[in-house]
């Protein structure tokens, strides 16, 4: 198991690097020069000269690549060009936000993914499983920014019933800060509703073939625990799978629905530094969601331990 | 990280996609799915559609009038054109805050999009294709190309492609690269398991011990057999292709303004659209009906060509 551990958290660290080196070249060996940005229009060739310098933009690549890997291994990001700021401070301010969306969108998924996919299965080739399984299609074809107009349109504006947009940190008190952040949720909740709604309806649809399903059922347990007991805490690992997998489109939808529902979260925060072309901040976004990202799906891999007792490493 | 997402995040990359001979059989079964059938009558209506864009009543979609500004559906209203003439014109779908005719810039923005998902599923299928099979034959670079597939894997695709467009400035061309480069990984890895199946097939030893050379083998006996599989993801990331785009001019990092597409008709609707919904609602109808009906020929085409893909979703 410790053996395990360690490898599965060592063949982490060259996709991290990786990932380190690809950001730090797909921003820096593009067009589009950083110091005459941030120094405006009326500035002078000294001037951009001078702000070139004092953020050693003027040295090679691999010496800019170096100093900026050294001061990434020290935990500092740099400072944005744009907000004049540490790009770690920067960060954790919008930390809460995202976070909060992050996590309720998951809860609401699997909590409403997770039965409707058993159900499918259960009733599978009824009328429910066919609606559910054309919803899913569609759940994945509407946009999420078009997703949430429709629903700022009808619950916002029409009923009047939540926000239309913005957001209070929890420390405004827990009714203000959930009443934010219900619409947003729901909308970022949809596709990933559609991709667990299939994936847990294949997987138990798989398990409820098994025999020990048959055995189950000629011992006269009652069909509920049949299907959550024997059927679904069997399905348990690929849906996990695909909830880490999600997590690559949920950070792809915080982008879009922060900036819809205006949340002044990280993905807001991401549009508006790649608007203001503000490397530093760019580069750590995308880091810290790619890090995010693969470790998370770590999490998963290392969870399937607690969720498949056959599973031993 | 050993999974993969697609449009639709579905497959797993290490199961091996069997190799399926395109007989006349299969596309009979093809002909015969109600997937197939509706996705693919939708996108030969958008396809019409497009194409006869400047014939549907539709004026010049950059035309503007400050006179007919934010008129709501089906109000008449006139629009001046280029040549300084004024032309009656009712706007169907309204007009913006410019005084733009939103039904012809929706009209025109179904060709911007239809090339975008076509253009961005034949880059990444292109790339894919040549990387997958030199993964997959040659065995020296296997290592180095999978490992750098899997740390652009780990970072989230529309993190990727806004970076990359931002950096970039907005055009057709950099925005259908900057989509189609974070799909390249997962095209690679699906070349390369069918590559490693299909070399071990007798025909290609056959193909070896007569002296042919790799490249003859690579692309006249190993690529043809990938064809079915292939498609499948093709139309996958078309659909995500266009959805993107969308995601793009809509964040205001995408195609310039001034060209007429579904992202850019509403990210200049949304400042209004508590009173002026219409800016949104109709090109997002469109957007989402052209996504739906290209996932369903997806799924369809997955369904007949594809059966152990198919039974696994």
């Amino acid at each position: 198991m410790y053996a395990f551990l360690a490898r599965r958290l060592l063949s982490t660290i060259p996709v991290l690097l990786i990932v380190a080196v690809l950001v730090f070249l797909m921003l820096r060996l593009s067009p589009g020069d950083p110091a005459a940005i941030l120094a405006g229009d009326a500035a002078s060739t000294q001037q951009i000269d001078q702000i070139r310098e004092n953020l050693g933009l003027n040295r090679s690549i691999p010496v800019q690549f170096g100093i900026w890997f050294g001061h990434l291994m020290s935990g500092d990001l740099g400072q944005s060009f744009y907000y004049k700021t540490d790009v770690t401070t920067l960060i954790g301010q919008r930390l809460e936000a995202t976070l909060s969306l992050a996590t309720l969108t998951i809860v609401i998924a699997v909590l409403v993914a997770v039965p409707l996919g058993v159900l499918a299965a259960w009733r599978f080739g009824s009328l429910f499983d066919r609606v559910l399984m054309g919803f899913s299609v569609l759940g994945f074809s509407i946009p999420v920014f078009v997703l949430a107009y429709i629903l700022i349109w009808i619950v916002s504006v029409k009923l009047g019933w939540l926000p239309v947009q913005g957001y209070k940190p929890l420390a405004d008190g827990f009714w203000p800060y959930l009443k934010h952040l219900i619409l947003p949720s729901i909308t970022l909740s949809v596709i990933y509703i559609a991709l667990i709604a299939r994936v847990t309806r294949a997987t138990v649809l798989d398990t409820l073939g098994e025999d020990y399903i048959r055995t189950a059922r000629a011992k006269g347990l009652p069909e509920y625990k049949v299907l959550v007991r024997h059927a679904l805490s069997n399905a348990a690992v690929p849906i996990l799978t695909i909830i880490g997998i999600g997590i690559a489109l949920l950070i792809g939808g915080v982008v879009v629905t922060e900036s819809v529902y205006a949340i002044p979260g990280l993905g807001r925060l991401t549009v508006d530094a790649v608007l203001a072309r503000d490397f530093p901040t760019i580069q750590g976004l995308i880091l810290l969601f790619s890090f995010a990202y693969v470790l998370v799906n770590l999490l998963v891999d290392l969870s399937y331990v607690i969720f498949d007792p056959r599973i031993r490493y | 990280m050993s999974t993969t997402d697609n449009a639709i995040g579905l497959e797993g990359p290490e199961m091996e996609a069997p190799a399926v001979a395109v007989k006349p059989s299969v596309w009979a079964t093809v002909r015969r799915n109600w997937s197939v059938r509706i996705g693919g009558c939708v996108l030969l209506l958008l396809l019409v559609q497009a194409a006869l864009a400047p014939w549907l009543g539709t004026v010049d979609p950059t035309l503007f009038d400050a006179a007919s500004r934010d008129l709501v559906p089906g109000q008449a209203g006139e629009i001046m054109t280029l040549e300084g003439s004024y032309i009656n014109h009712t706007f169907w779908m309204g007009s913006d805050s410019f005084g733009r005719d939103i039904y012809s810039r929706v009209m025109y923005g179904t060709r911007v999009s239809l090339v975008v998902g076509v253009s961005t599923a034949i880059v990444a299928l292109a790339f894919g294709i040549v990387f997958g099979l030199m993964a997959g034959y040659l065995r020296w670079l296997d290592g180095v190309l999978m490992r750098f597939m899997d740390g652009l894997m780990a970072i989230p695709a529309i993190l990727i492609a806004i970076a990359l467009v931002a950096m970039w400035r907005g055009s057709l061309l950099t925005v259908v690269v900057a989509i189609a480069i974070p799909e390249i990984p997962r095209v690679t890895r699906l070349v390369r398991s069918l590559v490693l199946t299909i070399r071990e097939e007798p025909y290609v030893e056959a193909a070896i011990s007569l002296g042919t050379p790799t490249w003859k083998i690579m692309f006249g006996h190993i690529l043809p057999n990938t064809m079915a599989p292939l498609l499948v993801q093709g139309t996958f990331i078309c659909a995500s292709g266009i959805l993107v785009e969308a995601i793009l001019s809509f964040l205001g990092v995408g195609l310039p303004p001034d060209i007429p597409t579904w992202g850019t008709v509403m990210a200049e609707g949304r400042s209004q659209f508590n009173i002026y919904p219409h800016n949104i609602f109709f090109p997002g109808m469109f957007l989402a009906l052209t996504v739906l009906a290209v996932n369903m020929l997806g799924d369809g085409l997955r369904d007949t060509l594809d059966p152990r893909m198919a039974k696994r979703i």
